[in-house]
């Protein structure tokens, strides 16, 4: 078994062995970075395949008190060990599309050190610096910039200090692969471990916070990186095939012991008694743990903790008042109740006026259901209180933001708390991660003992954190030639009480036991983020609550892309809808509408979006036609659709083909094509991989995923009632255009921009638009599955 | 409690547990084994799929006391300097995003080709379609079986005889 807490033997030894040293121990903990990574030898022992870099960050010996790893100093960034190996350090974390292995590729090429002679060490709060850990696409967009900036700075130090050396001047030294030489004389030369290895560099960094970093050399130019652009394969990919990768699942602890909660059947209830008796003669029992409306069980096992939760008898009190409508009834109670905060109107030119002279008026309304995180893995942490500290071990891709909060929570200083980051299922966006570890934290201070808490199935599929459900509104004029002069957009989001991330007033353990803010977040509706000219324009949101506000399962916060999906599926699918009105191909209709004179940055934005959505149709080729397509004869009917979207500075268009089965109305993607600009491309390969699940992400919200309930509970709970996309729905191809529509693509500091959600967001739209074009029926309502295609089949045969 | 013996990677261990215990609670806590993880509880999502005299089971919702055959984890399916082909295919095609699926995915797949050295795509899709990826790696994953399949044809061409995966 093996235990975190304490350094193995073997993995010392082995540690010892790969850095060739043994007073690397001795620096870290001189450095205050003491850390054991595994490196090749000590993976060699498990595995003899797996590279010699492996971010697993185990944790240090000690009990604190652990400090914030000081920003401005270029020692908590990277670590020279004596035979010129180095590792980085870095406050992120990877969800599985390799920003890991794209953070080292960056950093290497600025230190000129090869990939394989680096390690890497993510989001553990005690040992990297607060980069926030991850989200919203960020993480090479932006601190990928100031990892660069350390790396320069290092080899700049380098550089001087081989100066000194030679005494030559810095102009007269070349560098390659972690050894510096004298140009005119290369057989004169010095590794960086001779230079540094063991060492601390002891440079101060300046800048204002954390991404503001910087030393005082400069970054390279596009031009001379030379790591960066390759498809180097992921570190972290051979350990998770042969098995011997460390997860956060499978920490474990000296006495740990195994919990879990006991949650409200019905939304809104209040905990009227406990019997305890129910459980106390079970093997291995050894706490009920309450407050509040919270309750937990603790036993020595986890199958002893299963048994008792289920078996554990209590009273709860239902609410007097439903706590929401059925989720049949959802939209029709989003349309009518009043909303809790509405935008100001953003209006440009004069839509009323033209709209009532345009020679055709369209309408239509869209509607997407709550969707859930629903990791394949539920929430999970371990605590660990030994020695009057706190560490958890997690995958919550906001390590520090737990660290902060589970302090604030528990009323411990925060230096007595650290979060050991691992990795685990699925980690993008509020995930119920952040629970989890408050529980762990919780419990394992009540009974003294680390304790591992893991949710169920049925606990992570109903009170998981819900993306926000959404109707919408839209109306365009169309002129007698089939222009767009007028557009629109009214949305409704029920994002009220939109929870943040590791917050101790309104993490689920919080709610449950009372805690509260003084108000609900006031949340916020989307708008669509497309660059289309169109002259004359009204968008307005709203955002609406439901009656229960607090201890509700329907508890919202950021899931993958918050509000992308959802807002794309409406806009996009609406000017597909245009475009079909106006008898007009739905590439040549969108190309028009961005083709009008603008501002400068407007030009630029649009310059790119042309230039994805002539990529996708290109590689897919595409016909120009207007949809919906002839209806075909048999049961199967094909179509095209496309859709594209801006997130933050990326951009995506995307053409998914589709079969439908008109007499199952099940719907499967054939093909997609995605055109995808994020400007510079770190790891080529990875980012396809990244699309491509992005892409099934997407579909996988489009055709299946609904929260579903009734006037007392999530009734959604585990994968036959929540399905989820399957291998059966897979594509038969897929095909990515990396697109670089810079204006001065060859500058020297051409920018790479986020690609982790990007392409997931005009998926659903590209779907939705697929099925109009194969079967002239427009689906308006979100997931698209085979019964409620069926009946929209049907009901538009009826009509018609 | 009772005790149970069990033979898992060609070794033989000996627990004392509850014998309904589900298997991937003894493998997971007992053995120390961390490659079948837990996705559900209710047999739904692949995620704790070990491989038992030839089948792709379901250890969260297989009783510990019902083991009569030899338990294949993917620990034990490299042998030793050399792994699976199909563990080769999943690097080559860089299949895994979290990974927190891929231990079923990878045996389910080893299953499915001891039974079907060639299988069609939609072979494939239907013999996988149990096995869940949130991450949604499913068109890698399809790409590292067919790649995998060939490996094994081409070894058999190659040595002229059958070659045991």
């Amino acid at each position: 078994m093996t235990v975190f807490t304490k350094i193995p033997k073997q993995v010392e030894d082995a540690m010892e062995r790969w850095s060739g040293t043994t007073s690397r121990r001795d620096f870290l903990k001189n450095s205050g970075l003491l850390v054991v990574s595994f490196g090749t030898a000590a993976m060699a022992e498990a595995s003899p395949l797996v590279p010699r870099s492996v971010a697993q960050t185990v944790a240090a010996e000690g009990a604190g008190p652990y400090q914030d790893p000081d920003f401005r100093q270029l020692d908590s960034w990277i670590v020279i060990h004596e035979n010129s190996t180095a590792t980085f350090y870095v406050g992120k974390t990877d969800g599985g599309q390799g920003t890991g292995t794209a953070f080292r590729q960056m950093m290497c090429d600025e230190l000129d050190i090869a990939f394989d002679q680096t390690d890497l060490i993510m989001g553990a709060t005690d040992l990297t610096v607060d980069q926030g850990g991850s989200g919203g696409s960020d993480g090479i967009e932006r601190d990928g910039w100031t990892m660069r900036r350390v790396a320069a700075e290092a080899r700049r130090v380098l550089l001087e200090m081989a100066s000194d050396l030679f005494k030559l001047p810095v102009d007269q030294l070349a560098v390659a692969d972690g050894v510096i030489s004298v140009k005119a004389d290369p057989s004169r030369k010095v590794s960086y471990g001779d230079l540094i290895g063991g060492r601390r560099f002891n440079v101060t960094l300046t800048g204002q916070s954390i991404n503001a970093t910087t030393g005082k050399a400069t970054v390279k130019p596009v031009q001379d990186l030379k790591i960066v652009g390759q498809s180097l394969p992921r570190y972290d990919i051979p350990s998770k095939v042969d098995g011997s990768h460390k997860w956060a699942v499978g920490a474990t602890a000296p006495g740990m012991v195994h919990a879990r909660n006991v949650r409200p059947p019905f939304a809104g209830a209040k905990l009227i008694s406990i019997d305890e008796s129910s459980v106390a003669g079970l093997p291995g029992f050894i706490r009920v743990v309450n407050k509040g409306n919270y309750l937990a069980v603790v036993c020595e096992r986890e199958e002893q903790a299963i048994a008792a939760s289920r078996q554990l008898k209590v009273e709860w009190q239902k609410p007097a008042t439903p706590p929401f409508p059925n989720s049949e009834d959802l939209y029709q109670y989003m349309r009518s109740a009043s909303p809790t905060s509405s935008s100001k109107p953003d209006v440009v030119g004069n839509p009323d006026a033209v709209m009532a002279r345009a020679a055709k008026v369209i309408e239509a309304e869209y509607e997407v259901p709550f969707q859930g995180h629903t990791a394949l893995g539920p929430a999970h942490g371990m605590a660990d209180p030994s020695g009057g500290q706190m560490t958890i071990y997690s995958n919550d891709m906001k390590s520090y933001g737990l660290r902060r909060g589970v302090a604030s929570f528990l009323g411990m200083p925060r230096d007595r708390v650290r979060v050991v980051w691992m990795e685990g299922p699925q980690l993008y966006g509020r995930t119920a991660a952040d629970d989890a570890g408050f529980e762990a934290a919780y419990l394992a201070k009540e009974i003294g003992r680390p304790v591992r808490m893991q949710w169920m199935r049925h606990e992570e599929t109903a009170w998981d954190v819900k993306g926000p459900a959404y109707t919408f509104k839209l109306r365009g004029g169309l002129d007698a030639q089939g222009r767009l002069l007028a557009l629109e957009y009214d949305a409704r989001s029920a994002d009220y009480n939109h929870i943040g991330y590791n917050d101790p007033d309104t993490v689920l353990i919080a709610q449950l036991m009372g805690r509260r803010p003084a108000a609900p977040a006031a949340g916020s509706a989307r708008t669509p983020s497309e660059m289309y000219a169109i002259p004359n324009r009204r968008v307005t949101t709203h955002v609406v609550g439901l009656p229960l506000v607090w201890e509700s399962p329907l508890r919202v916060g950021n899931l993958r892309d918050p509000n992308g999906p959802q807002v794309t599926f409406a806009s996009e699918s609406f000017i597909d809808e245009l475009a079909a009105a106006a008898k007009t191909d739905p590439v040549e209709f969108r190309l028009k509408l961005l083709t009008a004179d603008s501002s400068d940055d407007e030009q630029f934005k649009r310059r790119r979006s042309i230039a994805v959505i002539k990529a996708a149709a290109a590689e897919y080729g595409w016909d120009t036609r207007p949809s919906p397509k002839p209806v075909g004869k048999g049961p199967i009917l094909t179509g095209r659709g496309i859709s594209y979207c801006y997130r933050g500075r990326t951009v995506v268009a995307e053409i998914a083909e589709v079969e439908v089965n008109r007499e199952t109305g099940h719907v499967w993607v054939k093909r997609f094509v995605c055109a995808h600009d994020c400007g510079l491309v770190i790891n080529p390969g990875g980012l396809r991989r990244t699309i491509e699940g992005n892409l099934l992400y997407g579909l996988s919200r489009a055709l299946h995923e609904e929260v579903q309930f009734d006037t007392e509970k999530v009734t959604s709970v585990d994968w036959r009632t929540h399905p989820t996309l399957t291998h059966a729905d897979t594509p038969a191809r897929i095909d990515v255009v990396v697109v670089n529509a810079d204006p001065n693509p060859k500058r020297p500091d051409l920018p790479h921009y986020g690609a982790g959600e990007p392409s997931c967001k005009p998926t659903i739209a590209a779907v939705a638009n697929a099925i109009y074009d194969a079967t002239g029926v427009r689906i308006r309502r979100v997931p698209f599955r085979d019964e409620r295609v069926l009946a929209t089949l049907e009901a538009a045969h009826e009509a018609s | 409690m009772s005790l149970i013996t069990l033979n898992v990677n060609s070794r033989t261990h000996t627990v004392d547990v509850d014998s309904s215990t589900p298997l991937l609670y003894v493998l997971r806590n007992d053995l120390g084994l961390q490659s079948p993880r837990f996705g559900c509880g209710l047999g739904q999502c692949g995620a704790c799929t070990v491989i038992v005299g030839g089948n792709a089971v379901r250890s969260c919702v297989t009783q510990v006391s019902t083991i009569r055959s030899e338990i294949t984890t993917l620990e034990g399916l490299a042998k030793p300097g050399t792994l699976h082909p199909l563990q080769q295919a999943w690097i080559d095609e860089q299949v895994p995003q979290c990974g927190f699926c891929q231990t079923g995915q990878i045996l389910n797949a080893k299953v499915l080709l001891d039974r079907n050295a060639n299988p069609t795509d939609a072979e494939i899709r239907e013999w996988m379609a149990g096995n869940l990826c949130r991450c949604m790696t499913y068109y890698r994953i399809q790409a590292a079986i067919r790649r995998a399949a060939k490996t094994m044809a081409d070894a058999r061409l190659g040595s002229g005889t059958e070659v045991s995966a």
